[in-house]
């Protein structure tokens, strides 16, 4: 299933799942501790983060663990970086033309 | 030219937001004729090695900007901007968004709502614009793998950020 992963971290509850487990992974139920809500809501929460590839799951004994999928979230960084710096390399061209354009002036 | 001007460039994706500002070292009313005046974007309003080419800019409210983006390999992308709102030299909205070469808007890639402000401090104007998108694929599909195959990752990703950028 197709999942949008930017909507999957507009969610405050998703966010808050993802700074949780950024420092350690955890448990379904010990990430539940953390928030006033029902274990199957943080269970879908955490289903919608591991289908965009954001979290992902590792088997640990009788438990599961979550935790956070470091490349993909840095992919979302790089991709944001490349936009940055189309901006930058416009603005650079824009502030030659307006150094042309002050010079026409005089 | 000077070095030291501010750019800044947030994102707030829970707003679906684009944050940018940037100084420039020109008045408040040569940088406004330079985002407003159709001759005067076509020769900044494309990351070299691409370019663009205004079709036809109505700079009014209603009134629209067609043009197109054109990569180096010389494969064209259109574009619309629809102005929704203008205060001379101060600010300007639209909305924007992808288009064929007949200018018939794709809906799905239109909608993005562009606000932009101009203000000047001692000879140095500072712009600032967001671009809200309406829906989150516009971005989405700027990291998604599935818009990687076939291509080199960064060749892909710079004809995404153009099709994007295209709303500019």
């Amino acid at each position: 299933m197709r999942r949008d992963i930017f909507q999957a971290i507009a969610d405050p509850t998703r966010r808050a799942i993802i700074a949780l487990i950024a420092l350690q992974s955890m448990t379904p139920n010990a990430i539940a501790d953390n928030f006033h809500t029902t274990r199957q809501s943080v269970s879908k929460h955490l289903r919608i983060l591991t289908e965009c590839q954001l979290v992902k799951q590792e088997q640990q004994g009788r438990e599961i663990y979550y935790s956070l999928e470091i490349n993909k979230m840095k992919e979302i960084d790089k991709w944001l970086e490349q936009f940055r710096k189309i901006w930058e390399t416009r603005f650079n061209q824009l502030d030659k033309v307006l150094s042309t354009m002050k010079k026409q002036k005089k | 030219m000077s070095n030291n001007l501010l750019f800044d460039f947030t994102v707030d994706k829970t707003a679906k937001t684009v944050f940018v500002t940037r100084e420039f070292d020109a008045s408040q009313s040569l940088v406004w004729d330079a985002f407003t005046t159709a001759e005067m974007l076509d020769q900044w309003g494309a990351p070299a090695p691409w370019t663009t080419q205004t079709i036809f800019m109505d700079f009014k409210v209603g009134g629209r900007r067609f043009y197109k983006m054109i990569s180096p390999e010389g494969q064209e992308y259109f574009s619309v901007q629809d102005f929704t709102s203008i205060s001379p030299k101060t600010n300007y909205k639209y909305i924007s968004g992808s288009s064929d070469k007949d200018e018939n808007i794709n809906p799905e890639f239109y909608g993005s709502e562009n606000n932009l402000d101009f203000s000047e401090a001692n000879g140095i104007t500072t712009f600032r614009m967001s671009i809200k998108y309406k829906n989150l694929e516009m971005l989405e599909m700027m990291a998604n793998d599935r818009f990687k195959e076939g291509f080199t990752m960064t060749l892909n990703i710079l004809e995404k950020l153009l099709t994007a950028l295209k709303q500019r």
